[in-house]
């Protein structure tokens, strides 16, 4: 038998007194429901962002790419700074889902959802980047090692610059499974719930055929954990040959050691902060003493150019940039160390995305600053980015957006089978249970054999079954109480109102003691909508609607 | 054939535990459950085998390796070897340390994903593939047990009742 047991110090995970059943309410609730005005608002805006960065790019490709602001000396800035950028927003999500589920922490299975998504989602964007400054993107195909027309002439498996297609595919293609594979048993639950046609063939093609079986369910665990520890040396991986991209030339300020863990950590850094800004949770703080690890190193080797190169970063025509960097990555988070800005959500927001523009300055200035100072001082000169540069960036940020709120409307955002089964050990209810010395469970009244699975609901006229319910609920006395606007819960219409007034349900008091069996004598009584009622959890609406009226 | 079988449904997974272990103890064949989470420890009480699938993925592992080595033997070194830098393609071993990431790029990429399609395989899960649990509240918050019955049809319904089953059906199953 699973043991329940967590130490009573730990706070509850999920607030509230659910049971299984809530869970599976509370998280559909979005994917049934309509979106609000906030989500229009907010999608109208990522897609005008979106559209033009589109614009911008079919215009980079359709006249060439020196509409970009490149020169000889500086010859590569804006678009590896994006791709750099967007690859380690990736990263975090891939630490949050796959790292903590080895480790067993449950409070990740509030965000590793859309962590995982948000992984997806700025890979995407970030591969955009190198396939468009290959100028012929529909030629992409080339990196690929695949027999062609040039005879037997190879891709350059020498190059880090191909390491990094096999790293970003693998990454992508890795972290889409193990998204998809997690999303099954949710995406079968809200498919067993759909009422309409439409969402449930949709839902019944996402989940393939989900079923839950004990054998299932078995490989399902063993998958993830497989999976994860996969997943956790790849995404090292990837960021490490990321900085093979600069390490492995010979520019001073690329040429280090230092940037394969110097990159890893800077993508954890920008990446829990995307998190943050997505999430508006602040669950991590990062300290950042790679920064002076890397000055440290300059001195240390000696170099002069590799000193001239740290020196210029500081005081040189970038100095902005690198103050910036310092500012945003550096002093920002220092507020982290105070509990009351640390959870107060509107700062932790704020400080999340500072430390964003700051992560992408960093980008920017290790790349910048050390092409645009090179060994032949008659070519130094200075990088400034065409709107057409600012336009494809603000295009994939807006792209990047759309997915995600289109991701957080159809999807299951919280993987509600894993918090089912962290329910009885984290949940409030139970930890209230548990405290006060009462048993997790109660077995129920001795059930009953139904004869086929289609069985009636008690027989007898309607009036029968009407004074049955009327029993169940309490009759409402109009000398004493006052009718409640029944329409304020959700899936109540003005007709449906009518129908229960009709049978004398006129309080929220009266809907909150019903429970499955008044749901099947309501349903029968009224021979509209059957089940309605219980998937929308009627009881369960009108008792935190009754509580606030009071 | 069809055959007769009894689906108990039960509203706790702790309940389904007790009530798994005493089927079994009174030597009833449990087909199949079904559950909207994975309950811990249910494999082990319904005496199923441990999963292999991870044995799977190693040996997926092994051959995505193997496939990276032959490939950058073939390309690098045999084919077409160019003298790239300096450094020119001598022979797979001298030249192995640029083949690294490659190698362990693709040893991550076939271990994942074969692993994934033989999972969704063996589970017969693909787009498309009807969903096959009996009811459909099993994805929310109950569990269904299915019970082979053979003659014995009330003493069986009488046991899954004390057990705790909120509801007992017996039903036909296409097979």
């Amino acid at each position: 038998m699973a043991s329940h047991y967590e130490a009573p110090i730990r706070k509850p995970l999920v607030l509230g007194d659910k049971g299984y059943h809530d869970v599976s309410v509370d998280i559909a609730r979005p994917v049934e429901g309509k979106a609000n005005k906030q989500w229009w608002i907010v999608f109208s805006i990522a897609l005008v962002a979106f559209l033009w960065g589109l614009g911008c790019i079919i215009y980079t490709v359709s006249t060439g790419i020196g509409v970009w602001g490149l020169n000889k000396t500086v010859n590569w800035a804006w678009d590896i700074t994006n791709f750099v950028w967007w690859v380690g927003i990736g990263h975090a999500g891939t630490l949050i889902s796959a790292v903590l589920l080895l480790f067993r922490q449950k409070w990740r299975m509030a965000i590793n959802r859309s962590a995982e998504a948000m992984t997806i989602f700025s890979v995407i964007q970030a591969g955009l980047f190198p396939i468009i400054h290959m100028g012929r993107p529909w030629l992409a195909y080339w990196v690929l090692p695949i027999p062609n027309q040039f005879g037997s002439l190879w891709v350059n498996f020498n190059s880090p610059l191909l390491w990094d297609v096999f790293a970003i595919s693998t990454y992508l293609s890795v972290s889409l499974v193990f998204w998809w594979t997690g999303l099954l048993p949710d995406f079968a639950m809200i498919r067993d719930r759909a009422v309409k046609p439409f969402q449930k063939k949709i839902y019944s093609l996402l989940s393939f055929g989900w079923t839950g079986r004990a054998k299932d369910w078995q490989r399902f665990e063993e998958v993830s954990l497989v999976l994860a520890g996969l997943a956790t040396p790849l995404v090292l991986s990837v960021h490490t040959i990321v900085s093979f991209d600069f390490a492995t030339s010979v520019i001073p300020g690329w040429h280090t050691t230092i940037f394969p863990p110097y990159f890893v950590a800077g993508a954890i850094f920008s990446g829990f902060a995307m998190v943050n800004t997505l999430l508006i949770i602040m669950r991590k703080v990062c300290s950042l003493e790679e920064y002076i690890t890397e000055l440290f190193v300059a001195w240390y080797s000696g170099v002069e150019y590799e000193q001239y190169a740290f020196l210029n970063r500081a005081t040189g025509p970038y100095w902005w940039a690198y103050w910036a960097m310092m500012t945003c990555n550096v002093f920002s988070p220092q507020f982290m160390w105070f509990k009351k800005l640390r959870t107060s959500i509107m700062f932790s927001f704020f400080i999340s995305i500072v430390v964003n523009i700051g992560m992408w300055f960093e980008r920017f200035v290790i790349i910048v600053t050390s092409l645009h100072r090179d060994y032949l001082p008659s070519s130094w000169t200075m990088f400034s980015p065409t709107f057409i540069d600012i336009g494809i960036f603000i295009g994939t940020i807006g792209f990047f957006f759309v997915l995600f709120l289109l991701y957080s409307r159809t999807f299951p955002v919280i993987a509600q089978a894993e918090v089912k089964s962290i329910l009885k050990s984290s949940g409030e209810r139970y930890k209230k249970l548990r405290d006060a010395g009462k048993p997790l469970y109660e077995m129920p009244a001795r059930g009953q054999a139904k004869a086929s699975a289609a069985a009636p609901v008690a027989e007898g006229n309607k009036d029968e079954k009407v004074s049955a319910l009327m029993e169940k609920l309490g009759a409402f006395n109009p000398d004493t109480d006052t009718a409640d606007e029944l329409q304020k819960i959700k899936g109540v219409g003005p007709q449906m109102e009518q129908v229960l007034n009709q049978i004398g349900i006129f309080t929220f008091a009266q809907v909150s003691k019903m429970t499955s069996t008044e749901y099947d004598l309501l349903d029968s009584i009224t021979e509209k909508f059957p089940g309605r009622a219980q998937r929308d959890d009627w009881a369960g609406q009108a008792k935190v609607l009754n509580d606030k009226k009071q | 054939m069809a055959s007769k079988v009894i689906h108990a449904v039960y509203n706790d997974d702790d309940i389904l535990m007790h009530a798994v272990k005493k089927v079994r103890a009174e030597h009833h064949h449990i087909e199949e459950v079904y559950t909207p989470f994975p309950v811990h420890g249910l494999d082990k009480a319904m005496g199923l085998e441990d999963t292999r699938i991870a044995i799977t993925s190693f040996m997926y592992g092994c051959l995505g390796l193997i496939v990276a080595i032959t490939m950058m033997n073939y390309i690098m070194i045999e084919d077409w070897p160019q003298d790239i830098g300096g450094k020119p393609s001598f022979s797979y071993l001298e030249n192995m340390p640029a083949f690294v990431p490659i190698m362990f790029e693709l040893t991550v990429f076939f271990a994942a994903h074969l692993m994934v399609i033989t999972f969704y395989l063996r589970s017969r899960m693909w787009p498309f593939k009807k969903a096959e649990n009996p009811d459909k509240r099993t994805t929310d918050d109950l569990f269904l047990m299915e019970v082979g019955v053979h003659d014995n049809e009330d003493a069986l319904k009488n046991l899954l009742l004390d057990t705790g089953a909120i509801e007992v059906t017996v039903t036909e199953k296409e097979a």
